[in-house]
């Protein structure tokens, strides 16, 4: 921290460390050293308790040995009220590490007479710190003194002796003061402390109480001047200096299935990194529940504790909502792997919501935390320190490597983007649920806005809760976005039919081809028929040709002959002779 | 009047704080003194406790203010503190003198 830095540049100022987480980080190191510091407050604003646990934690983690003088509280109503914070002053007193000195002012019993002052508390105080060699003091709250003594001028003075005297002692004390009416305190005491002033603060927002800090004043140091939101819990005060986020913790680069096989596969095929912040965000209704249900349904069979914090549902509701989709978490339950944390968000104030997570996560000890929704948490605070809480909840879940999911429920007609508490950078992955709202139908869309350190889909894939879990449907794109739902199934009906009209198409085609085929065949068939019987024409021809030859050298030897033989008689009648031959060859061709 | 049936009764127990020999708490021996013989002669014991030398006894009897005078007796427990010098406040706070007439003062 930057304080830090400055004080070891100038170790001028001493610093006492209160021991108090955060409130060290604050003032850059604790209280001044050697001096007083006025803690000013409403009442049940926390002055006490952080009086005692300054001396608490001087004592046992500092060394150093504290006196507490008590003017409200015996001090066994003091050890009674902080023994449900873990602090046992009865044991710190044994061990002579602390001094409970009850000083008891009843203004019914004291008349005063004349001069005096206040030499006894000095005795007393004197005392309790020489015995136990003390190093802190706490005068809680000095100011009923001004109930049991009249002469107030008296009293200041006095005052400012015992003021002078602490620090002439060396002690580094505490003084409690109510807070006055546009004063710091009733009495106005800070004029006497003027090294470090702190305010307490219990407010009541929207009948929610919150616990603020704020360091007024502290002379000579650097320190945060805002005011932050503190608790209480069962280990004390725990302040949540915003400005003190460690961002140190180490990336994991193992991975964790979603539950949601397809929702894997949009997030790198392997789902979420182990320990980072992961946001489901989206209007109502469109399954935030169930997606966190998922994941926490796949951890848990992984045998990894789980942790679920519902501000909406019941644990019980949640459990039969869950099974309606497919998701038994009962086993789980039963055998203490989950565990649920319901509580209404306006039952607490932002502070208590926060200690009992703390709280939560050390007994529990999860590897998964589930915060549905977070947006309820806005109502018990602001939206600024609801971002600070969950920015110290995030670095304290992300330092314990806790892999945490939070859903948040977008607000209907707001931007989907903008509403989510303003944590988007504290978000590692954001998966975003979106209604779509197309031909009469409201379906799901979802969408991984952002997803740090991982290849992610670009697509928005339709989302359907079914009775057995979620799933993600690959998207239609068609001319006005994502199809979903009915028109998304026409879409997909118009595809088959398209699909079948080209099958058909094809068979079609084919059978065409193969009758043409059969057609050129069959003339091919012909054609070749045709020609094999022009073939054995042409054959038969020639044979029919060499006959005739035969017949006509036959003819002509006969011709010859007759010739021969007619030459005799060829001056009688030549004519008939040739004539009668020629008809007879002519004959025997018309019988062939 | 109750207070005056008490005087009658018994001894006065009374007790002085001090812190050393300031002039504050010699003034106040003086004054417890002169009072004690005034009002209560022969019927009251004074003890003066120096808290210088028992400082334990300041938390043990829970003593804040210096000069303080405990009666412990007759009951109630009564203290004044401050050197007594003012008799009228000191008859108040005993219930030796009726509150409402003094408290105009």
């Amino acid at each position: 921290m930057s304080n830090h830095a400055t004080q070891a540049a100038a170790p001028a100022l001493a610093k006492s460390p209160t021991g108090i987480q955060g409130l060290d980080e604050i003032t850059g190191g604790g209280l001044p050293r050697g001096r007083t510091t006025l803690i000013c407050g409403g009442a049940g604003s926390g002055k006490t308790l952080l009086g005692v646990e300054f001396l608490v934690r001087g004592a046992r983690d500092y060394g150093e040995s504290g006196v507490f003088m008590a003017f409200e509280e015996t001090a066994k109503e003091l050890d009674e009220n902080v023994r449900s914070l873990g602090f046992n002053l009865e044991a710190l007193e044994e061990q002579q590490k602390l001094v409970i000195d009850h000083v008891r002012v009843e203004p019914a019993e004291i008349a005063e007479a004349g001069e005096y002052d206040l030499g006894a508390l000095f005795i007393r105080l004197e005392l309790a710190i020489d015995a136990i060699g003390a190093k802190r003091v706490v005068l809680d709250t000095l100011e009923t003194l001004f109930g049991g003594f009249q002469d107030s001028g008296i009293l200041r003075a006095e005052l400012r002796r015992l003021f002078h005297w602490l620090k002439a002692k060396g002690v580094t004390a505490i003084i409690t003061a109510e807070r006055g009416d546009g004063t710091f305190t009733r009495q106005g005491l800070e004029e006497y402390v003027s090294d470090c002033v702190i305010l307490l603060d219990h407010r009541v927002n929207d009948q929610v109480a919150t616990r603020r800090l704020r360091v007024v004043k502290y002379r000579g140091t650097v320190h945060g001047t805002n005011e932050y939101p503190f608790l209480i819990d069962e280990e004390g005060i725990d302040v949540l200096p915003v400005t003190s986020l460690g961002l140190t913790h180490t990336a994991s680069l193992e991975r964790l299935p979603t539950g949601i096989p397809s929702l894997d596969q949009m997030l790198d095929g392997k789902g979420f990194f182990r320990g980072s912040t992961i946001l489901i965000s989206g209007t109502a209704g469109t399954g935030k529940s169930s997606t966190a249900a998922h994941f926490v349904d796949a951890a848990c069979h992984r045998g990894e504790h789980s942790l679920y914090f519902a501000f909406e549902e019941s644990p019980s509701q949640i459990l039969r909502n869950m099974r309606s989709i497919g998701i038994d978490l009962e086993p789980h339950v039963k055998s203490g792997l989950l565990h649920f944390s319901a509580q209404r968000p306006t039952a607490y104030g932002l502070e208590t919501h926060l200690a009992t997570m703390h709280k939560l996560l050390r007994a529990h000890q999860p590897r998964i935390v589930v915060i549905d929704p977070i947006t309820n948490l806005i109502s018990s605070g602001s939206d600024t320190e609801v971002k600070s809480m969950l920015m110290r909840l995030v670095d304290h879940l992300k330092m314990e490597k806790v892999t945490s999911l939070f859903t948040s429920l977008n607000q209907g007609g707001s931007a989907l983007e903008s509403t989510d508490v303003g944590v988007s950078s504290l978000i590692d992955t954001w998966l975003l649920v979106r209604d779509i709202e197309h031909n009469g139908e409201r379906n799901r869309g979802l969408y991984v806005l952002k997803s740090r350190g991982m290849a992610h889909s670009n697509q928005i894939r339709e989302f359907q809760l079914t009775d057995r879990g979620i799933q993600l449907l690959p998207a239609y794109l068609g001319p006005e976005g994502v199809l979903t739902g009915s028109a998304r199934v026409a879409q997909e009906a118009r595809q088959r039919a398209a699909e079948n009209q080209r099958l058909s198409e094809l068979e079609e085609k084919r059978s065409a081809i193969a009758r043409r085929r059969k057609v050129l065949e069959a003339q091919l068939a012909a054609l070749r028929a045709e020609f094999e019987m022009e073939e054995q024409a042409i054959a038969r021809l020639g044979l029919e040709e060499q006959q005739r030859a035969g017949e006509s050298i036959r003819d002509r030897q006969e011709m010859a002959r007759s010739r021969r033989s007619q030459a005799t008689d060829l001056r009688r009648g030549n004519g008939d002779a040739l004539g009668g031959t020629e008809l007879e060859s002519m004959e025997s061709r018309g019988a062939e | 009047m109750n207070a005056t049936v008490a005087v009658e009764t018994g001894i006065w127990e009374l007790r002085l704080y001090v812190a050393g020999q300031t002039a504050k708490c010699m003034a106040a021996v003086k004054n417890l003194n002169r009072f004690c013989e005034e009002h209560l002669a022969g019927k009251y014991h004074i003890e003066v406790i120096d808290l210088l030398e028992n400082p334990r006894l300041a938390r043990d009897h829970q003593i804040v203010a210096i000069p303080t005078l405990v009666r412990k007796l007759p009951e109630p427990l009564q203290k004044i503190i401050g050197d007594l010098s003012n008799t009228e406040r000191m008859l108040v706070g005993f219930d030796l003198k009726p509150r409402s007439t003094s408290s105009a003062t």
